[in-house]
């Protein structure tokens, strides 16, 4: 998100939507060789609904007609796309900027290369702990490796200064200071995001997600980092006192939305769910129409109730929380966020008998339609693809 | 010489001097003014008023950005703007022609 940003007549206009979003993910498959157990996308298996290599483009199209500067690419593993290399050349070349998120599995000495030689692309590669142990354990056997080794094609393809992507645990934040030297091993940027109880970690936030003590923690150790990227993830720590760096507002369908695989969009990139689903690629009018009309989108630019959080004197500050991190928690969308810095949302959790399930999600499945239990071990190969 | 310079390497923006939208960066007209990318350094800058998107804009049509000013944006308003066009040469949105 911006790193120059303005105070608050801003923040009024954004969260009353713009005409294209600022902040948009696209999530281009649900394939997946890894299976991480807080996959906010549930991925694992691709969509046969995967929308076609045309259609594909017709996205980046309506992209440029938008204005939209540029899209953050993920997935599952977008690598795994045959046509992802002509995709992103076919955006670049068009002026709409790519920062796309690999586990780096198929990111090979020449992948690195390819990557290098094209403008406006900027790569972040995921890892969730700074050893091999604790990344492993959220990310998969071998997965760690496989990414320190992609970090290396990169380093050596001289692509300059990448991104490490890493989705704050209870584990790993204490390795905090860790991954910053990893980053800077590289020279490359270390960016920080929330966990969120979507995907897969609806079954896993519980005992991933930071505890109170940890997260005032982390809240210190970002204010004396400002060079230390969070995508605005984090405003809900805001309440502790000295708003984080970024806009600090939910931007969900006013300034942020995703894209899946199957051309469906929903409000933001963590809550894929029917309730949060606006429309689709393939309707009449296409994305610009889903994005200017769709009655999702308009409800969320209207003035939203601050419901229990309205005595709060942090509500300033934190606006309630993260819509994804309440609903999928079984949290009212009006009332404090889970980890709500005051304990409130403890209270309010401590009160639910059950959460909603989504019945959305491409998870690997066995042959008796279990699904797999995550993490499922991987072998990573890193043998080349073929050209595409 | 004791004194302590602020940003050496940059250059200061200068209101005498021709300026220009620099031609890495990318428009987007918005409601309250508009969004402005660049494309090099990856930045995302909002300019707050439809009056200095014209004035960004219109900069290359005049040999200094003093000149635009006055030809611009209504007299009681000019230092406001000249400290906004400061802002965006620190941040590249404007280069010097």
């Amino acid at each position: 998100m911006p790193a120059e940003t303005t105070p608050l007549p801003l923040k009024e206009q954004f969260s009353r939507g713009l005409d294209a979003p600022i902040c948009l993910t696209w999530e281009l498959t649900y394939a997946c060789n890894l299976a991480c157990v807080h996959c906010l996308s549930s991925s694992g298996r691709r969509d046969p609904k995967e929308l076609s290599p045309a259609e594909a483009r017709g996205i980046v199209d309506d992209m440029v007609d938008l204005k939209v500067f540029y899209v953050n690419i993920g997935g599952g593993e977008p690598m795994l796309r045959p046509d992802f290399f002509d995709l992103v050349s076919y955006a670049v070349d068009r002026r709409v900027g790519v920062k796309f998120s690999t586990n780096g599995t198929r990111l090979t000495a020449e992948r690195a290369r390819q990557l290098a030689a094209l403008d406006y692309l900027d790569v972040q590669i995921s890892i969730d702990g700074a050893t091999a142990a604790s990344n492993d354990a959220v990310r998969g056997e071998g997965s760690f490796t496989a990414a320190r080794v992609a970090m290396d094609n990169l380093a050596a393809a001289g692509f300059g200064p990448f991104k490490i992507s890493v989705v704050v645990t209870r584990q790993n934040v204490e390795e905090l200071d860790a991954l910053a030297a990893i980053a800077d091993s590289y020279g490359a940027q270390l960016r920080l995001t929330r966990l969120r109880p979507s995907g897969r970690a609806v079954d896993t936030w519980d005992t991933l997600h930071p505890t109170a003590a940890q997260q005032r923690t982390l809240y210190h150790w970002l204010l004396e980092r400002p060079g230390v990227l969070t995508g605005d993830s984090f405003f809900h720590l805001s309440a502790l006192g000295e708003p984080l760096d970024g806009l600090n507002l939910c931007g969900a369908g006013r300034v942020v939305c995703l894209i899946d695989p199957v051309g469906d969009v929903y409000a933001c990139p963590f809550v894929i769910d029917s309730q949060f689903l606006a429309g689709n690629v393939r309707d009449p009018g296409g994305f610009p129409t889903v994005w200017r009309d769709s009655a999702l989108f308009t409800s969320l630019r209207e003035p939203q109730s601050a419901g229990a959080c309205a005595s709060c004197g942090s509500f300033d500050a934190c606006q309630g929380g993260c819509m994804a991190a309440k609903f999928f928690t079984g949290l009212p969308l009006d009332g404090p966020d889970p980890e709500c810095v005051h304990g409130h949302g403890q209270a309010a959790l401590a009160a639910l008998d059950a959460r909603p399930q989504s019945a959305l999600g491409h998870s690997k499945v066995a042959r008796d339609g279990t699904r797999i239990p995550v993490p499922t071990p991987v072998r990573v190969s890193f043998r080349s693809p073929a050209r595409t | 010489m004791s004194v302590t310079e602020a940003q050496p390497a940059r250059a200061a923006f200068a209101v005498e001097q021709a300026w220009q939208l620099n031609p890495q960066v990318a428009l987007r007209d918005e409601s309250f003014g508009a969004l402005a990318y660049h494309y090099g350094n990856r930045r995302l800058v909002f300019l707050k008023s439809r009056l200095l998107v014209e004035l960004v804009s219109s900069l290359r049509d005049y040999p200094s950005a003093a000149e635009a000013i006055d030809a611009v944006v209504p007299e009681g308003q000019h230092d406001s703007y000249r400290r906004a066009l400061a802002r965006l040469a620190a941040s590249e949105v404007i280069d010097a022609c």
